[in-house]
């Protein structure tokens, strides 16, 4: 390997340290006309009049559109399709669009959004889980059968009973798990352009761009023939900018009335509105095990407070429960999720979507199973990891597993065996593991077209084109793509020209959500890669006179193994392969096998590999504010081959440091409806002071079905470390805080409370003692 | 509000734009002046991303009017390369995969050029006090601050070099 397993500067880091790379609101077009939009400032209210009249003759407006003017409803899962890009009649969220202008620039925009006439009826709002079941006939959607549940769901494989029955401990725990936002650096920003052919071209910061195309021509009833999708470099997703948004509709049927070019630019305010970020999270969890820890049995209940509209929280739903079961021996296993409506900004994707709050909760609870059986709680979780090439309750099928392999890591860095016991009072350690999907084994809409295309071309200067659907939203997919067909051809990466998310000239790749790019995208560049090289070899071989099994593409040769001065150079290949062949192409796609059982919802959670991850927190209790420093984290994954390992290395510190700032700082918390906190000062964003120092390690196992081994890395770290870092809190104070973030005050509560308890237990132990004594 | 004539020192240069006395120096940079590598996460001075030069030290972009920015030497992210020559910040950047997503990188290769320009032998403290402004969201900070580091120590041996010499 020549490429692959190098770290080769990211293919458009020299763009990004440049400012040369141009971002959507970094665009501009001749004649770009802009678009501001109003947005509800109820958490729920019926719109009883809405009159634009006033905006519309505002000298530089050009057009006023609300919801009457996109009536079709969308939604990125077909079956939950409950949104327009307008409010009709009704608004459900503080945030949600109204109405929105078109003006020759921002100001008059923004100036003409102050003439829009709203008359609102405001109407009881539910604001969290507890109100959403306790009123259910404050309804958010009138089409929902009973009250605010969006979704049900009820599964379970094995008797659990029977194992609850058979356990010799059996825990029972309730955890929350608080809401989080993305907060990419970039604001969502779009242009869109129309020639008088009506053909229009969108270029939005998504992170799925065939997504975005789908439903952007549904709702403006354009066949997708005459909608371009293009993605920019994207300034950050994790889950953020994984479906269209208002601007995206109104920028493109703006352009289809005006022929112009329109472009929109949130305020951070409005990407706060956006959202689509974690769903806060209840969930009992039930636990059986043997003396010696072996479990016997799981039951787990979730209930999601979704938000106002149904975004991914299907899918959302069903991974809180599907993915719980990927790291351990469990034989019984029974999931109950509910997803409900809220008046507040959707919930959706975040990194690491919807298994994160689950393996928080789960991770915590054997914990404290470890402590109850005196067990090391490394040592625990190294005895019951699952085993590679297995199978678990739930019917998934679990390849190359590393867990083990990436305990020892972490185990070993943070000094676990000697330091753990030897930590003044408010100083711990804590340990936990977590498992994630490489790639989801189902498209988000019913198909059986790959999930990722890839074509390469080569023109006879040897220059190799590699084009691509998928979208680089920093991860470094592009820089795969590069590497994957510069291993393959025999050249260097800076010799490959890369195109992708452009719905028009790329392949279909689904997008770059559940960690699916590196693996899906990866494969298919190297089958369409391997297709070229073998016309190469075949006119090498022609003119070498030796066999193409025995050639060898390297640096920009192809050359004979057995006699390397029997070589020709890779532009003559390249031409002589042409003549003989016509111009050079070739396509590559990938999709997952067939996976699953046979039960409704086992497409979510199948995966055609999972990543495993292990984390050690330090954290430093105050004992007098009860400040919260988290000091270390050692973070230890199993990536299959690290492609890069700089670029593994970034994603598992940029994991490590988002899970960091969920667990103890950031949280999406409203009052009476709005926002509390829609900045970036006020949602607290680690900075470079707080962010602990992190040791990421990859460890390497080898997929057989993964482009080089490879397996992903994006998202599967950022799980353990929340709970670690909660581990590593118990393990300073011997106290258990059960929600997240784990604030001062939350400390202190959990202190109080666990020294009253102790003080409880000290005098009955004493009566004890006096009665026994009598 | 009417745009007036503004003459900016921008990146050695000196530009006569129209611009409105109620803009910022982000919105001119970007609006007026197409110098669009300096970027916006906030336009509250909360983020960093608009983080240029005047005179050499940090400014927030956002937080300073166009007009208080005209007898100023102003430089940008456009301007930290010589001739497509790479400050050392910018090579290190590259290759420490201190850049994910890009979108906040201008602003803090230009808060940790300052500091390189005034402390060759910046320490992890300080390389934290000079870049703590600057809010990333892919990188943990680690492969940055490795980036500012490996920078600094190439810079050194540049000067030992000219020292030498």
């Amino acid at each position: 390997m020549r490429v692959i397993g190098r770290s080769i500067p990211k293919i458009d880091s020299y763009a990004k340290v440049t400012g040369a790379a141009k971002y959507a609101d970094d665009m501009v077009l001749p004649r770009m006309a802009y678009g501001r939009i109003l947005r509800s400032p109820h958490p729920h209210a019926s719109i009883r009049r809405l009159d634009v009249s006033r905006a519309r003759v505002y000298p530089g407006v050009l057009d006023v559109i609300t919801g009457a003017d996109l009536p079709h409803t969308y939604g990125i899962m077909p079956t939950t399709q409950d949104e327009t890009p307008f409010a009709i009649d009704r608004v459900r969220y503080v945030g949600e669009p109204v109405a929105a202008v078109c003006a020759v620039d921002e100001e008059t925009a923004e100036e003409a959004l102050a003439l829009i006439d709203v008359e609102y009826e405001r109407l009881p709002s539910i604001a969290s889980i507890e109100e959403a079941l306790a009123h259910p006939e404050n309804q958010l959607h009138d089409e929902v059968g009973r009250g605010n549940v969006m979704k049900e769901v009820h599964l379970e494989f094995g008797k659990v009973d029977e194992g609850f029955a058979e356990a010799d401990l059996v825990r029972e725990d309730t955890y929350f798990f608080e809401g989080t936002t993305h907060a990419p650096m970039e604001e969502h920003a779009c242009v869109a352009d129309c020639h008088a052919d009506g053909k229009v071209t969108l270029w939005t910061s998504t992170q799925t761009p065939h997504y975005v195309h789908r439903e952007v021509a549904k709702v403006l009833g354009i066949p997708l023939s005459r909608l371009r999708v293009i993605t920019p470099p994207v300034g950050g997703g994790f889950g953020g900018k994984c479906e269209p948004f208002a601007h995206d509709f109104a920028a493109s049927l703006f352009a289809l009335r005006h022929g112009r070019p329109v472009k929109f630019t949130l305020s951070r305010e409005e990407v706060f509105y956006c959202h689509r970020g974690r769903h806060p999270v209840k969930m009992i969890l039930k636990t059986g095990v043997k003396r010696d820890g072996t479990i016997t049995a799981v039951h787990l209940q979730t209930i999601l407070d979704g938000g106002a509209y149904a975004s991914y929280g299907l899918a959302t739903v069903y991974y809180t429960g599907a993915l719980l079961t990927v790291t351990y021996k469990i034989p019984r296993y029974k999931f109950d999720g509910m997803r409900l409506y809220t008046n507040k900004p959707a919930c959706g994707p975040k990194r690491g979507h919807g298994s994160t709050q689950p393996r928080y909760a789960f991770e915590c609870q054997l914990d404290r199973i470890a402590e109850q059986l005196d067990l090391d709680p490394a040592e625990y979780r190294h005895r019951i990891a699952i085993e590679p090439y297995s199978e678990t309750v739930n019917g998934l099928r679990v390849t190359t597993c590393g867990l083990r392999e990436c305990v020892d890591s972490v185990v070993e860095a943070s000094g676990w065996k000697e330091r753990r016991h030897r930590m003044p009072e408010g100083r711990g350690l804590g340990i936990a593991i977590s498992s994630y999907v490489t790639g989801a084994g189902k498209a988000i809409y019913w198909n059986d077209m790959p999930h990722s295309g890839v074509i390469v071309t080569i023109d006879r200067g040897g220059g190799v084109a590699v084009l691509c659907g998928s979208s680089d939203i920093g991860q470094g997919s592009d820089t795969m793509l590069a590497a994957v067909v510069a291993e393959e051809l025999g050249i260097e990466p800076l010799d490959i020209q890369v195109y992708t998310g452009d719905t028009a000239l790329t392949p279909v790749d689904l997008g770059s959500y559940s960690s699916r790019v590196t693996f899906m995208a990866g494969n298919a560049a190297q089958q369409a890669a391997r297709k070229l090289r073998a016309l190469l070899f075949e006119a090498a071989s022609q003119a070498l006179d030796v066999p193409p099994e025995s050639l060898e593409a390297a640096d920009r040769w192809i050359v004979s193994a057995d006699d390397p001065a029997r070589r020709i150079g890779f532009v003559e290949a390249a031409q002589r392969a042409e003549a003989a062949h016509g111009t050079l192409s070739a396509v590559g796609s990938y999709k997952p096998p067939r996976l699953g059982g046979a039960f409704k919802g086992a497409g979510v959670g199948i995966s055609p590999a999972y990543s495993y991850t292990a984390a050690v927190a330090e954290v430093v209790v105050d004992p007098e504010t009860y400040d919260l420093k988290v000091e270390r984290l050692w973070v230890a994954h199993d990536c299959g081959r690290a492609l890069n390992p700089t670029l593994v290395e970034g994603q598992i510190e940029g994991s490590a440091y988002m899970g960091f700032g969920e667990a103890v700082l950031e949280e999406q918390v409203f009052r009476k409806g709005l926002h509390k906190i829609p900045s970036l000062l006020e949602y607290k964003l680690p900075t470079i002071y707080d962010t602990p120092e992190i040791t990421a390690m990859p460890v390497e196992t080898y997929d057989r079905e993964g482009p080089y081994g490879a397996k992903e890395a994006g998202e599967g770290p950022l799980n353990p470390v929340i709970p670690a870092i909660a581990n590593a809190v118990y393990a300073a104070i011997h106290a258990r805080v059960d929600s997240t973030p784990i604030t001062p005050d939350k400390i202190q509560r959990a202190l109080r409370e666990t020294r009253r308890a102790t003080a409880i237990l000290t005098q009955s132990g004493r009566e004890r003692a006096a009665r026994a004594g009598r | 509000m009417a745009k007036e004539l503004m003459t900016f020192h921008v990146n050695g240069e000196t530009r006569i734009v129209a611009a409105s006395p109620t803009h910022t120096l982000l919105e001119v940079l970007r609006e007026e002046l197409e110098l669009t590598g300096t970027k916006h996460g906030c336009e509250l001075g909360h983020c960093g991303a608009c983080t240029v030069l005047v005179n050499g030290e940090p400014v927030l972009a956002c937080l300073m009017l166009a007009v208080e920015a005209q007898d100023v030497a102003i430089t940008t992210v456009e301007g930290l390369a010589r001739d497509n020559t790479l400050h050392p910040l910018q090579q290190a950047f590259a290759e420490r995969g201190a850049a994910q997503c890009g979108y906040c990188t201008p602003g803090f290769l230009m808060s940790g050029a300052a500091l390189l320009a005034r402390d060759t032998h910046p320490g992890l403290d300080d390389i934290k006090a000079a870049l703590a402004g600057n809010l990333c969201r892919c990188t943990g900070y680690t492969k940055i601050i490795e980036a500012v580091e490996l920078a600094a120590e190439r810079m050194r041996e540049a000067e030992s070099h000219v020292a030498g010499a």
